[in-house]
């Protein structure tokens, strides 16, 4: 395998303005969100994202400096105007650079760009990186190294904005399988899939009163089968499940990671 | 004869009040607004087909789902035997059906579809007890919660006790008759396996007593019945009809998509580009989100009238797993009940009659603010039903109508207003990780 990224040559990641500046607009649009773009825990995931679109030779930008909240968070607590302001002007930046196809890492994202944009006069493909990868490897553009994951006992949540919410339950799946694993499921998976905690605008509040916290509820949930990976594949559940395997102190011996970072770390990224 | 009078009176009656009933909770229902439903008429008949007509979504729970199959199939075939009821209780005739077709090939059906009765009726039967203990014995959790108290236990067991009673009758009747036919008192209808069984009960029975016990049974179960529909529309068991229209109802959509308000979509447009006309001056105020149920689509109250109180959202829902005090059936049962509230108004002081209440009065804010907008609630609910929406309507009037979002989340609105993010970044740092690609 040639080793296209050297680790010590730094990537540069375009972004839209400047393909403009040239004449170009990118075949792919890598919305990176606002938790992947200020969470370092999410940061991690964008590049090892944006890693994996270089290595694969994809010609995508970032919306950089312009990008935008999608306006999902606003949405999900009732606040439909801020939530509209966002949109249209995401919505005339978007078209503005001609862009058609729309892959991003983040679910919430995902289902407002792919559901929500489009009366408001966004019309895109809009996929999830799940979905991307998948395609990346079905397609040989990447291969992946099973070895990597040798032996490790691993299990996928699924975020409700990507299962339920828009019915992407396999592309994941799949994905982890190509690494050579088998996944043991937890007993609420899929359809029946239990929330982080995350979604609804909870991110950005305290809980209602209650006896217990959801994403300690999850944590334990998958902590019961005791994994040595959790494969999640949206920032929100990310940060969730990481907090509740810490307070049950066992981030020593289960990781949280995105599927990115696993793709990524399969190929050396 | 005048069986026949006091019958087609009592049939008459019942169906009168069945009718006004379902009337009056049509009107309620298109109290709403305009639901805005995606999905084409195949989509929509398929859906019916499989949710309400071939349960689909009970497989979910295997054991009820067994228990309400045989419920609902003894439901669906006895129908068939009700149609003889009527016609033997117009007539004055004693199955009529059976002496039409009696001496033609396909007799044999008749005998066939009284055994699959009386068969689904045993299994029906059993079903019932079960689910009575279940409620009140094993006492599951999803019917302990604090929504279940009072009216909505004692309706479930009024309806279970009913079904007892429908299956006795049509047991007695038919046992009473195959012992007569037995004596040859009366005629032969082919074999019933299952009141054949129980038929040597009434050995020792004299025929005038048996002729009064087939009569009893044969009046109990109408009376049965009758009562049933009359009681059907008051009752959280009006689901066996609203099922199908509100499945065939269902907007096959990504569960993840709500509603963009268009009234908002204008303002925002006019916000961003100062040069396009204003609105319509005289134009009346739109209602953004919703305080009460007339300000939900009538998909929204037809999906509270169907709401069959099961509690599989509950069971389901992490907010209320996890303590919290939101419980989505709750919402629809509160939903319903102040639809109700409001159309009895409307009965009593006319349509423009105001209560000075909303839906507001009866779900707190804690409760909604405690959603994750997960889905799981619609996912589990086995007719369809959607009670995220109704929630997500009635946090846009708290937010947008009221502005009593908690603090934090309108922190997060003047984040993301002024910095495009719900944090408090500096816009000009979200491409920083760019500059550490390596
Ligand atoms: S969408 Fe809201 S009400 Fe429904 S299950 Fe999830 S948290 Fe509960
Ligand atoms: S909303 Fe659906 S799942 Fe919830 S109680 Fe009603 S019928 Fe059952």
């Amino acid at each position: 395998m040639t080793q296209k990224n050297n680790s010590s040559t730094p990537i540069r990641i375009p972004t839209c303005a400047e393909l403009a500046t040239e004449g170009k607009t990118p075949d792919v649009l890598f919305w990176v969100g606002c938790a992947g773009s200020f969470d370092d825990r999410a940061k991690k995931v964008t590049k090892s994202f944006a890693r994996i679109l270089h290595h694969a030779d994809i010609n995508f930008a970032i919306l950089g400096t312009e990008e935008s909240c999608t306006g999902d968070p606003a949405k999900r607590a009732g606040n439909e105007f801020l939530f509209q302001m966002m949109a249209l002007q995401n919505i005339q930046l978007l078209n503005a650079y001609h862009i058609k196809k729309i892959v991003t890492a983040c679910p919430h994202c995902f289902n407002t760009l792919k559901n929500e944009y489009p009366e408001l006069g966004g019309q895109y493909e809009v996929i999830h990186h799940s979905q991307f990868l998948l395609e990346l490897i079905e397609t040989g553009k990447i291969k992946v190294n099973g070895n990597s994951f040798r032996g490790k006992k691993i299990t996928y949540h699924d975020p409700c904005y990507l299962g339920r919410a828009n019915d992407v339950y396999e592309a994941p799946r799949d994905l982890i399988e190509k690494l050579d694993l088998e996944i043991t499921e937890m007993k609420r998976s899929r359809e029946k899939g239990f929330c982080c905690g995350a979604g609804g605008a909870q991110m950005f509040k305290e809980a209602e009163p209650g006896n217990k916290e959801v994403n300690i509820e999850r944590a334990e949930e998958a902590m019961a089968l005791s994994p040595d990976i959790i494969a999640v594949g949206c920032p929100f559940c990310n940060t969730m499940l990481t907090d509740g395997i810490k307070i049950n102190e066992k981030q020593d011996k289960i990781t949280v990671l995105d599927l990115a970072e696993m793709i990524a770390q399969a190929n050396n990224l | 004869m005048i069986s026949s009078l006091i019958f087609i009176l009592i049939f008459f009656s019942a169906f009168g009040f069945f009718l006004f009933r379902v009337i009056k909770i049509r009107r309620n229902i298109l109290l709403g607004t305009d639901a805005q439903l995606e999905g084409t008429v195949s989509q929509r008949i398929f859906t019916m087909l499989c949710v309400a007509f071939g349960q689909s979504k009970m497989t979910a729970r295997p054991v009820a789902f067994f228990l309400h199959l045989f419920v609902y199939t003894a439901f669906l075939f006895t129908q068939i035997e009700l149609l003889e009821i009527i016609i033997d209780g117009v007539s004055g005739g004693h199955r009529t059906i059976w002496h039409w077709i009696e001496n033609s090939a396909i007799a044999i059906t008749y005998t066939i579809l009284i055994n699959a009765i009386e068969l689904l009726s045993i299994l029906a039967f059993f079903a019932t007890i079960a689910f009575i203990s279940r409620r009140n014995i094993i006492r599951l959790a999803r019917f302990q919660k604090p929504e279940m108290k009072g009216w909505p236990s004692l309706d479930a067991n009024l309806i279970l006790s009913g079904e007892l009673f429908l299956i006795l009758s049509i047991m007695l009747m038919n046992s009473a008759d195959v012992a007569l036919q037995h004596m040859g008192q009366s005629q032969s209808t082919g074999k019933f396996l299952i009141s054949n069984l129980i038929a040597p009960v009434w050995q020792n029975t004299d025929s005038a007593t048996l002729h009064i016990l087939e009569r009893v049974g044969w009046w109990g179960h109408l009376i049965g019945i009758l009562g049933f529909m009359v009681y059907l529309p008051f009752s959280k068991h009006f689901h066996i009809l609203l099922a199908f229209p509100n499945t065939f109802f269902t907007n096959q959509k990504s569960k993840g998509k709500f509603t963009n308000l268009a009234a908002v979509t204008s303002e925002v447009k006019l916000m961003l580009d100062p040069t396009l006309p204003p609105p319509d001056a005289n134009a009346p105020l739109p209602k953004f989100g919703a305080k009460d149920v007339q300000h939900l689509t009538w998909k929204n109250l037809m999906d509270a009238y169907t709401c069959t109180e099961c509690g599989r959202c509950t069971s389901v829902c992490p907010a209320n797993l996890t303590g919290k005090k939101l419980s989505p059936r709750k919402i629809m049962m509160d939903t319903r009940d102040r639809l109700e509230e409001v159309g009895k108004n409307i009965d009593k002081h006319g349509k423009d009659y105001l209560d000075n209440k909303s839906l507001l009065d009866r779900i707190s804010e804690e409760e909604l603010w405690a959603c994750t907008s997960c889905n799981a609630c619609v996912q589990a609910c086995p007719v369809n039903i959607n009670p995220l929406e109704i929630i997500l309507e009635l946090r846009r009037d708290l937010v947008m109508e009221q502005s009593k979002a908690p603090s934090s989340l309108n922190a997060m609105f003047s984040n993301i207003e002024n910095n495009a993010a719900p944090w408090q970044f500096s816009p000009m740092d979200r491409a920083n990780w760019t500059q550490e690609m390596n």
